[in-house]
């Protein structure tokens, strides 16, 4: 409690009130004026001066917690100064920070209530993050003395700081964003701006029966239902072939899985227009076979449908593949013994204990097809599709934010419908099947009838992802594609040329720059990514609080959402205090954490749910509190879940574009909008250059996160496999 | 105390100032990236301020200045096509400036300028037109078209793109010269004949001659300067100049209202109209015509005095009330024909 006493009079006291200009790690406002030039003061300093006094109110919150000082903490005045000074206080920041802003007050009837203020603020800094966090644990901190959690200062302190982050991250940036689709071109608020656009033409129209084309909305639906089926029966097929079958290149499939994951984005749209197009390799030598006229029968629907599915069946294949592995022998073996055939084991037996996985699976295909941005733009030609048409009502000539936030509405109610219905269709059934005791026996082989079939659609599909991937490599040596395929190096060079001078290297390449930013960027993000996600997942696995589920939707909430609407509303909300971070390299790391966390948190629930509970117990029986057992018991033995989101993350956060694409400055450009600017500009290339390079960064980077990962693992697999066998 | 606090505050401002900082200048360009770059850095080298470039499409910088409006990030606002810029000053997102410049430029720049209220300025300028792909155009045994009208014919059914006009500046200027060429009943039926041959409206304004570059289509209608770039980098490409006339872009900049850094931002617009700031496009293959009178054009550029301009009229066309009727029409009476 001192400590957060103390943070709060220094955040107060000593650190610049405001955001300073020049970037939150340059430190020029210590030399520049500081402590009483205005932009850098803190706030005792500017109401000791006499500027800024609606922050003098903050004093209150600030003295009041003194008082509680030398108090037993069962005492009940102990409790109530607490929480009623960090409610005070964190309650006033808030107002404060929304109510006056660069123009004065923000709101008319403010105006007309107090007069015109004649000042104004900036976005919040140093000094007020600090206290604003000093207030927040000083409120759970008297929360938890009253006896919230038993009393646990440390869990009603996490549980307090994610939901404000998550409240400040997700749902008012999502809602600032909502708003405005009742919005009119006027700027009132009307219920029928919302109607109008909602039932636009353009969303719903059927015409694609008639010769014309169909609304976005009904686009995008049909084609992430198709990609979700698809990419789950093709998953499966790879999920069967690798653990049950006697085929023998199982490691090249899995590492043919990898792949689609690391690859930027774009660069699959490309490979298929170089190989698929009206002039790519295989359309014109078809066309020459059989002597017809080529066609862009790949611009549209089949294109961005052949994209999506090569692009996530991998993720289709990553979850089927625990969920196979995960039934237990012993269930098919039972079945098995009462004489049940392979076909019927299969059947009866091992799919429907699948169900979890095959829902999961289907749900992330129609997630990540509904959200996806960058194939629908590269080969979607008239097929419109939500994602793409958010980006365009806002960057386009119309500009109709109004539009965008419907759109937005829609689409988000399509992934969260999808999230609902799959979990009503599992239901509240079990589908344990590994117990801990006696899990012994291997898996059966396939039935035949399936087996082949399915090596026959995962080794076609195989080769095809390797086709794809080696023209990929191909189209980054050739100096320009279809015209001229003389060999060259030249798109390297121009990408990462470097000059070694007297005073160093000079990175004279085209893609330093944004390379250097995206790994930095992606490095900086991926840790703390981690961090949120398992402190979420401790709190939901391990402890009950009220409102925990919707603690949980919450936490998931970002999943569901799809990048262009999080990269709206970022740059809508947060250009302006009292979070006034866009152009900023922070504005980017917080949108990775927000999109990325829910990995982070499902890969924590999933580790910490095998561990059990006692451990915790005798932790606690032994005297240790909550924050020791996490960090002592915990933590260590959750370090592959920590490696799976760690690694996650970062390859998420070099390979995302549809958010990011908002959120770049000219200072930090990231390597996935600058590829972008490449593909604009026809210079395909250097794009696929880069990408290559990316790939090979990302593999050796996931390479040696591996490697670490497996050491760790091995010590228990090697048991658990002699005990199996 | 107080005292001692306002010596050392007092020592180390002066020790800041011998540290003396590097002036800087954020600058959002909507040219093509390497042209970006190159006004970037030679502008650095002249004058030793640091630069932070941003590239996006004048669309997207157009919007993301609006989102910053209450609280401007950037400073300069250079290229792009003259409309959003127009637009931009008609809702006070920039400011009013009169560059000493302003004696070396050709007319057209001038009146972009006074058409806004000097709240912009005319930087290049450009016809628009189309391209064909000529393997492309053989390989399907088509005549080689010259005239707005020839795109209506049927045998080049599937064969013409043109980029979306609510997405594009590019297509928004087609659809508004059409108008002005065959006046707006005629030019509604033109745009209405065209859907027919049209294989996709493609998002962004360049992407059609792109495409009839690689071979993915056969007939972009674009600017010529974008399809000579596409000619010259050695992708089989023919530029047309229609026989009708045509309308034309005015690339413009702009001065961000409320730029933080105003000074470095006029130095920058003062610079950006010189001769040598502007003969830089040469060396990027930027096919454009300067509006500095003394700047050198390329011999592969398309040759204006040849072109037979309309009288563009970029006051009504550009600013907001029309732009959203036309769309709106557009829309309504032509997007939604069955192909």
């Amino acid at each position: 409690m001192i400590f957060w006493i103390i943070a709060g009079w220094v955040g107060f006291v000593l650190c610049p009130w405001y955001g300073v200009e020049d970037g939150f790690f340059s430190f020029e406002w210590l030399v520049d004026g500081y402590p009483f030039e205005e932009d850098y003061s803190p706030a005792a300093f500017l109401i000791g001066q006499g500027e800024k006094l609606w922050l003098a109110p903050l004093l209150i919150p600030l003295l009041l917690p003194l008082l509680a000082l030398g108090r037993e903490k069962s005492d009940p005045t102990y409790f109530r100064i607490l929480t009623v000074a960090g409610a005070l206080g964190f309650g006033w920041l808030i107002i404060q920070g929304f109510s006056i802003g660069i123009r004065g007050f923000n709101f008319q009837w403010m105006n007309a209530a107090f007069g015109a203020l004649g000042d104004r603020q900036f976005g919040m800094g140093y000094g007020a993050m600090i206290c604003a966090s000093a207030f927040l644990f000083l409120f759970t901190q008297g929360i938890a003395a009253r006896g919230a959690v038993n009393g646990d200062v440390f869990v009603v302190g996490a549980i307090g700081g994610v939901v404000t982050i998550v409240t400040a991250f997700v749902f008012f940036p999502i809602a600032n964003m909502l708003f405005s689709a009742f919005v009119t071109d006027e700027g009132a608020y009307s219920l029928s701006a919302f109607v109008g656009k909602f039932f636009d033409d353009r969303l719903w129209g059927l015409g694609c029966f008639f010769g014309a084309r169909c609304g976005a909305a009904l686009n995008s639906l049909v084609l992430a239902i198709a990609v979700g089926f698809i990419t789950t029966v093709l998953g499966l097929a790879f999920a069967l072939v690798v653990t049950r079958s006697g085929f023998r290149w199982k490691r090249i499939l899995r590492a043919l899985t990898v792949l689609p994951i690391i690859t930027p984005p774009f660069v699959i749209g490309l490979a298929l227009i170089l190989l698929f197009g009206l002039s790519g390799s295989v359309t014109v030598f078809f066309a020459d076979l059989f002597g017809t006229q080529p066609t862009r029968w790949l611009y549209g629907m089949p294109g961005v449908l052949i994209a999506q599915t090569l692009a996530f069946t991998p993720i289709a294949f990553l979850v089927l593949i625990g969920v196979v592995e995960g039934v237990s022998p012993s269930m098919e073996e039972a079945a098995q013994t009462l004489r049940a055939n392979r076909w019927q084991t299969f059947r009866t037996v091992s799919l429907p204990l699948m169900r979890p996985g095959l829902a999961n699976a289907f749900l992330l295909g129609f997630i990540e097809s509904m959200a996806d941005f960058g194939n629908p733009l590269v080969l979607g030609g008239n097929f419109d599709v939500l994602s793409t048409e958010i980006f365009f009502a806002i960057v386009g000539a119309q500009y109709d934010q109004g539009r965008a936030a419907v759109l937005a509405m829609v689409l988000l109610f399509f992934t969260l419908s999808a999230f609902f219905a799959q979990r009503a269709w599992l239901g509240k059934k079990s589908y344990t099947t590994v117990s801990g005791k006696g899990d012994a026996g291997v898996h059966p082989l396939m039935p035949m009838g399936l087996a082949i079939p399915a090596m026959i659609v995962a080794i076609s599909w195989a080769i095809f992802t390797a086709t794809v991937y080696g023209m990929i490599v191909y189209g980054s040596v050739v100096e320009l594609w279809g015209v001229n395929n003389s060999l060259t190096f030249k798109h390297y060079v121009t990408a990462f040329s470097i000059r070694i001078e007297e005073e160093g290297i000079r990175w004279t390449g085209a893609a330093w720059d944004s390379f250097w930013t995206t790994i930095t960027i992606a490095a900086i993000a991926a840790p703390l990514t981690g961090a949120v996600g398992l402190v979420t997942a401790y709190l939901l696995t391990r402890q009950s609080f009220a409102g925990k589920s919707a603690f949980e939707f919450g936490t998931m909430l970002s999943f569901a959402i799809p990048g262009t609407v999080i990269g709206v509303s970022y740059i809508l909300a947060f250009n302006v205090p009292p979070i006034e971070i866009t152009g900023t390299g922070i504005i980017l790391v917080v949108s990775f954490i927000f999109r990325n966390m829910p990995v982070g948190v499902r890969a924590g629930i999933a580790s910490m749910s095998q561990l059990d509970k006692s451990l915790d117990e005798s932790s606690l029986t032994l005297g240790a509190n909550s924050w020791h057992t996490f960090r002592r018991v915990i933590l260590p033995l959750l370090r592959p879940a920590i490696l799976a989101a760690l690694v996650y993350s970062f390859v998420r956060a070099m390979t995302a574009i549809s958010a990011v694409i908002f959120l770049v400055s000219a200072e930090y450009d990231m390597a996935t909008s600058y590829i972008i600017g490449r593909v604009e500009n026809n210079d395909y290339g250097l794009a696929i250059a880069y990408s290559t390079t990316l790939i090979f960064v990302m593999l050796s980077a996931v390479a040696l996160m591996q490697l670490i990962v497996g050491r760790t693992q091995i010590g228990r697999r090697m048991t658990q496999s002699r005990t199996n066998v | 105390m107080k005292r001692i606090t306002a010596t050392i505050a007092g020592s180390l401002i002066a020790l800041a100032a011998t540290a003396s900082f590097a002036d800087k200048l954020t600058y959002y360009c909507s040219a093509q990236e390497d042209w970006c770059q190159l006004m970037a850095r030679s502008f650095e080298d002249a004058t030793g301020i640091d630069v932070n470039m941003t590239r996006k499409s004048s669309g997207e910088t157009f919007a993301q200045i609006r989102a910053e409006s209450s609280n401007p990030k950037g400073d300069v606002w250079w290229g792009g096509t003259g409309d959003p810029h127009l637009q931009a000053a008609e809702e006070g997102l920039t400011m009013e400036y009169i560059s000493p410049m302003r004696d070396q430029l050709h007319d057209w720049a001038i009146s972009q300028a006074e058409s806004a209220g000097n709240k912009t300025i005319g930087i290049y300028s450009g016809a628009l037109g189309y391209g064909f792909n000529t393997d492309l155009l053989a390989a399907n045994n088509l005549p080689e078209p010259s005239c707005w009208k020839d795109l209506l014919k049927p045998e080049y059914k599937g064969h013409v793109q043109m980029a979306n006009p609510n997405s594009s500046g590019t297509a928004y200027t087609t659809l508004a010269s059409m108008v002005q060429i065959f006046g707006e009943d005629d030019g509604f039926e033109f745009m209405k004949g065209l859907h027919a041959n049209i294989n996709q409206y493609t998002k962004s304004g360049s992407a059609p001659i792109k495409a009839a570059g690689r071979g993915e289509n056969t007939i972009g209608i674009v600017f010529m300067h974008d399809a000579v770039k596409q000619a010259v980098s050695g992708f089989p490409i023919m530029v047309v100049a229609p026989c009708e006339g045509t309308g034309y872009e005015i690339g413009s900049m702009s001065i961000i209202e409320g730029a933080r850094n105003l000074e470095e931002a006029k130095m920058f617009y003062d610079w950006a109209l010189s001769v040598e700031a502007q003969n830089l496009a040469l060396q990027v293959n930027a096919f454009q015509v300067p509006s500095n009178m003394g700047a050198e054009t390329s011999e592969s550029a398309p040759d204006m005095s040849q072109i037979k301009l309309i009288d563009y009229d970029f006051k009504k066309y550009g600013s907001s009330d029309e732009r959203k009727r036309l769309l709106q029409k557009w829309d309504e009476e032509v997007s939604t024909l069955p192909q």
